[in-house]
């Protein structure tokens, strides 16, 4: 039988697929703020909401909603407020989130299914129907308030001191931000795990980075890296019975450290192939500079001289300076623009 | 039309952190349209002045309008322009220069309406007021301290600012940044916009410069034309500042290594 005849492995599917879409597409602002750690935090606090909803004999899925955003609002306000920074804040979350949850839980009477390994590293077997629905409920809100107000959190997770000072709600927004960051956590719940969300959040966006040259496009190739090792990592713990969680964030880890890798090979390559076309110039007799007899010639953003009729730009590195050949010099030397 | 209020009016201001004051019943009416620079060494309590007029740091006693409003009051935030002193603005995550200028023109658009093409256009002006037109979609990390710090000032000029309020904005620049930055600001001056640049250096700026604010020890020390300030400005040179941030000087040349420079508070 294939991988869609189960209806557990259709609901797990499609679970990894909202959560890989919208987890990166949040953690880009994480990150953009320097805040990776918050999904983390809040994963922990929903730990606390679930053990309630098993006591209560509740859904998890919505009492773990309730904690988390309540948590990520409280820490915000925490951090507005200024007296305990920000860091401090995150650990006591941390460990608040944790210790009620693993508290909570042993309460639980005996008999009844708490499973702590499938809350915090995802099980492919435990998304319900009505968790699929309220998953797909979530996907929605946060995809549409990213959409809506993406520009204003980036403002706000760029610099938030000049955000203030032009008038933009920072505290509204930051909430915000931390609802969005909450939500997802509980999206995540089954598929992923709420110890290892915040990797899914953050991973998509770190490899992103690396490559787009816009915002925009880290957003969007973020969510595309997303889907990809969420769903292939949830497929592959069918065939491996390993937890999907651990599966797609070390999916995840991999494919960072071969993007890294290449764009280190790239750049090295570059700069070594830079090095043997300006050989000729490291021993360059002289600095170029006001007295040197050679020309300056503004070129650009910077002031190349003009070497017997080809153009010298300085380059300094760690060893020094040396002179990139800028091309040759039409004569006479053309007016700045 | 000249606007029947001044751009600023300070009447026994006194502005801190928390409940700390730092510059003290400070009175200084700005009218609009002047082009003034606040003067003073680190630690004088001229950076605390500027917060004060964005609302960044607080108010403790006395009376502050800009543009006619008590500051936190004024309803269209993005009447006033904002250049922090900033060596980059290049975050964690890769970001255009027409990306990182357009979080500027947010202010004017409230909390909800997207950018329209009158915001691009007015983006694409601000990028090319700086004399960067041809790097709107170059990364913002791509380009040099001093370029970067011209996206800032870009930024600002997007909203299209009645006040315009800038720190240091040409601590650690290189030359030709400096050059551009004054033509820069000569243009929009000359529009009408009130400039309030807050440096430790007027030379870079003095074409643009008329007046001088100097402040000393949290108080103002001196208030008139910028060509007659130098007396002052001599003064606080022989005035070892308290608090001074660790190789950032007033006897500093004007470029300074990026590393070296701290943020003043």
């Amino acid at each position: 039988m294939g991988l869609l005849d189960y209806d557990f492995m259709q609901r797990a599917l499609l679970a990894s697929l909202m959560v890989g879409l919208v987890a990166p597409a949040v953690g880009v602002f994480l990150v953009q703020r320097r805040l990776s750690l918050l999904g983390d935090g809040l994963g922990h606090v929903a730990l606390t909401g679930v053990a309630v909803g098993v006591l209560t004999a509740t859904s998890p899925v919505w009492t773990a909603l309730v904690a988390a955003v309540l948590g990520a609002v409280l820490i915000e306000l925490v951090r507005a407020r200024g007296r305990t920074s920000g860091d401090v804040a995150l650990a006591v979350l941390f460990y608040g989130g944790i210790a009620g949850g693993v508290v909570l839980l042993s309460l639980a009477p005996r008999g009844q299914a708490t499973n702590l390994d499938s809350y915090l590293f995802g099980a492919i077997t435990t998304t319900s129907r009505e968790d699929v629905v309220v998953f797909a409920g979530i996907s929605v809100v946060v995809l549409l308030v990213v959409a809506l107000l993406g520009q204003r959190l980036y403002a706000v997770s760029d610099d938030e001191e000049y955000a203030r000072a032009v008038g933009l709600p920072v505290l509204g927004l930051n909430v915000v931000l931390a609802a969005l960051v909450a939500s997802t956590v509980v999206l995540s719940m089954r598929v992923v795990g709420l110890l290892l969300i915040s990797a899914l959040m953050i991973l998509p966006s770190a490899i992103a980075q690396l490559l787009a040259r816009s915002f925009r496009e880290t957003v969007l190739l973020a969510c595309l890296i997303g889907v990809l090792v969420s769903v292939s990592g949830t497929a592959t713990s069918f065939y491996t019975g390993t937890p999907s969680g651990g599966t797609i964030v070390l999916l995840a880890i991999g494919l960072f450290l071969l993007v890294t890798s290449a764009v280190a090979l790239r750049e090295s390559t570059a700069r070594r192939r830079h090095r043997r076309r300006v050989d000729v110039h490291d021993a360059h007799p002289h600095e170029h500079g006001a007295a040197c007899g050679h020309p300056p010639v503004p070129h650009g953003d910077h002031v190349d001289y003009d070497h017997d009729g080809h153009l010298h730009a300085p380059h300094r590195t760690g060893r020094g300076v040396h002179y990139d050949e800028h091309g040759e010099h039409p004569v006479p030397a053309p007016p700045n623009r | 039309m000249t606007p029947e209020f001044p751009a600023i009016r300070l009447r026994g201001a006194t502005i801190g952190y928390g409940d700390v004051p730092i510059v003290r019943n400070v009175d200084l009416t700005i009218a609009a349209g002047e082009a003034v620079a606040v003067l003073g060494s680190n630690g004088s309590g001229k950076t605390t002045l500027s917060r004060g007029l964005l609302g960044l740091a607080t108010m403790l006693d006395g009376d502050m309008q800009v543009l006619g409003a008590p500051v936190g009051r004024l309803r269209e935030r993005g009447r006033v322009g904002y250049v922090p002193q900033r060596h980059s603005i290049s975050g964690a995550v890769p970001a255009t220069v027409r990306e990182a200028v357009a979080v500027g023109r947010l202010a004017r658009l409230g909390l909800f309406r997207p950018l329209g093409a009158a915001d691009r256009r007015a983006v694409a002006d601000a990028v090319a007021a700086v004399g960067l037109g041809d790097r709107l979609d170059d990364k913002v990390a791509a380009l040099s301290g001093g370029q970067q710090r011209r996206v800032l000032v870009a930024r600002a000029l997007a909203a299209e600012p009645e006040l315009l309020i800038m720190d240091e904005p040409t601590a650690g620049v290189d030359a030709a940044s400096q050059e551009a930055l004054a033509g820069t600001l000569a243009t929009i001056s000359a529009s009408g916009t009130t400039l309030v640049v807050v440096t430790h250096e007027s030379a870079p700026l003095a074409g643009v410069l008329t007046r001088a604010v100097v402040v000393d020890h949290g108080r103002v020390a001196y208030d008139g034309p910028l060509s007659e300030a130098g007396h002052h400005d001599e003064h606080l040179h022989h005035h070892p500042p308290e608090r001074e941030p660790a190789g950032y000087r007033l006897d500093q040349p004007t470029v300074t290594p990026r590393s070296a420079t701290t943020r003043e508070r």
